[in-house]
């Protein structure tokens, strides 16, 4: 074996998914805490505003109570970024991210919302199997990224597969689409996460993944970037609002990923989250 | 406007009810969710009896995460109601007074509120910490085989909620919105 190999063992992974469930249910990334304090500053509507007030209570009340941010702890989708020069010793990596994922739901309190089939819906018991997707990258070392996804926004979420001559109007209408569409169902204020390119199914893991990127960042493409905040703008002018109950913060961020396509095609995945967009973050190294 | 009201309740109290009113809860309610409703839906085809009497009651669309000792509930907020569209227009019609869940109804059952002199509240969705705080009492009454989806009685205190759809028909998420709205969202 290669000198340069850096050995991750299984038990680490597991540990650091258990501890990563829990927090993730638990606390919310500081962009998210700050856009829903600034949303609260500017919302017009009153009854919005008190909305937002009751969400941030929420969060207060989440992490010095410990209960769930929502009582949907999601299924748990899980991101690996894998250096290339990584080892993994001590049992399956799938395994180890179930297993973790199992000892987290249980030791957290959290609601195992997870059936084994889609038509006979006998629940797991242990909130597995995650949604796992895995990245091979270079380096030493695995980057980590639990989003557990609850079901109310993601159930509004679409998949468009547009023709070339759409072109950018397309893509806007059928993010404004999905995001009319969901209204008060997704529980917004949402965060918006787009996917433009690939093929079917990765357009949509284009779209999941933005959601985890940092409200603010903005798309390093300069196109992507102004469709991003003008879809933001339009989206806050619908008037859905906190709860869907009326207002002017309807989200609190559009995320929009790209990927190469083909000569033929121009698919849209929309994956809407709701306020509780939760995602923790961790390097193994 | 703010008020307050104790359930069980008849139509007399919903009727006073306006959509836009915030409204603080106090008494006792049941949830039911997806397999909850179906089971229920089933044992009416069967002319069985329901696990409660639906009459002047309210059912909160909710399935909490597992309660930490010493706590009535974990995180308590509504799911999407549109799901159990297909079933509540059968309850309402058997006196079931009031629906406590998130997001849009079906014609059907905007219909069956108002027939029936019902109310349907909007609690606010991913707060179910916060509303986890005004559950004083949570009781497993039956399907306690579907875990968090079993049907539980709940003493609640000044449970809050917004009224979306009062018993004249009016709807918040209509009203409320074209208010809002400044741009046409094609």
């Amino acid at each position: 074996m290669d000198g340069k190999m850096k050995v991750i063992h299984t038990e680490e992974i597991i540990k650091n998914i258990k501890e990563m469930c829990i927090e993730a249910n638990h606390y919310l990334t500081d962009d998210m805490v700050s856009a829903l304090n600034k949303a609260t500053d500017t919302e017009k509507s009153p009854l919005g505003k008190q909305i937002l007030c009751q969400l941030q209570d929420n969060l207060r009340i989440a992490s010095e109570d410990m209960i769930p941010i929502c009582q949907d702890t999601g299924m748990a989708v899980v991101f690996l970024e894998i250096g290339q020069d990584v080892h993994i010793e001590g049992g399956l990596l799938t395994e180890a991210v179930n297993e973790g994922v199992r000892q987290g739901y249980q030791e957290g309190y959290l609601r195992k919302s997870v059936v084994k089939d889609p038509i006979f819906r006998e629940n797991t018991k242990d909130n597995t199997p995650a949604v796992i997707h895995y990245d091979i990258v270079e380096g030493d070392k695995i980057k980590l990224i639990v989003a557990p996804k609850g079901f109310g926004s993601e159930n509004m979420s679409r998949v468009f597969m547009l023709k070339p001559a759409d072109g950018i109007e397309g893509v806007k209408n059928a993010v404004l689409t999905a995001v009319r569409d969901a209204g008060p169902n997704a529980c917004p204020p949402m965060v918006v996460g787009v996917g433009v390119g690939g093929t079917f199914e990765k357009c949509a893991i284009l779209a999941k993944k933005a959601l985890t990127r940092p409200i603010g960042e903005g798309a390093q493409i300069p196109y992507v970037r102004e469709m991003e905040e003008e879809l933001l703008r339009k989206i806050n002018q619908s008037g859905i609002g906190p709860g869907g109950l009326g207002g002017s913060t309807t989200a609190l961020a559009v995320n929009i990923n790209t990927y190469p396509t083909h000569i033929a095609g121009l698919p849209v995945a929309v994956n809407i989250c709701c306020h509780v967009n939760r995602h923790c973050v961790r390097m193994l190294e | 406007m703010n008020r307050y009201l104790t359930v069980p309740c008849d139509e007399k109290a919903v009727e006073e009810l306006h959509s836009g009113d915030y409204v603080y809860i106090t008494g006792t309610i049941y949830t039911a969710r997806d397999a909850a409703h179906k089971r229920m839906y089933e044992a009416l085809a069967q002319g069985e009896k329901l696990p409660f009497d639906v009459k002047n009651n309210m059912i909160y669309y909710m399935g909490p995460s597992p309660a930490r000792e010493g706590r009535p509930i974990g995180s308590a907020g509504p799911t999407t109601s549109s799901r159990m569209d297909k079933y509540a227009p059968s309850l309402l019609n058997m006196g079931l007074k009031g629906m406590i869940g998130k997001g849009k109804r079906s014609d059907a059952v905007k219909r069956a509120i108002v027939d029936n002199k019902a109310v349907y509240f909007a609690a606010v969705g991913g707060a179910g910490a916060l509303l986890s705080k005004s559950i004083i009492k949570s009781e497993v009454i039956a399907y306690e085989d579907l875990g968090t989806e079993a049907i539980r009685r709940l003493e609640v205190r000044n449970f809050p909620v917004i009224v979306v759809i009062d018993a004249q028909g009016n709807n918040l998420y209509e009203t409320a919105v074209e208010e809002y709205r400044e741009g046409e969202i094609k």
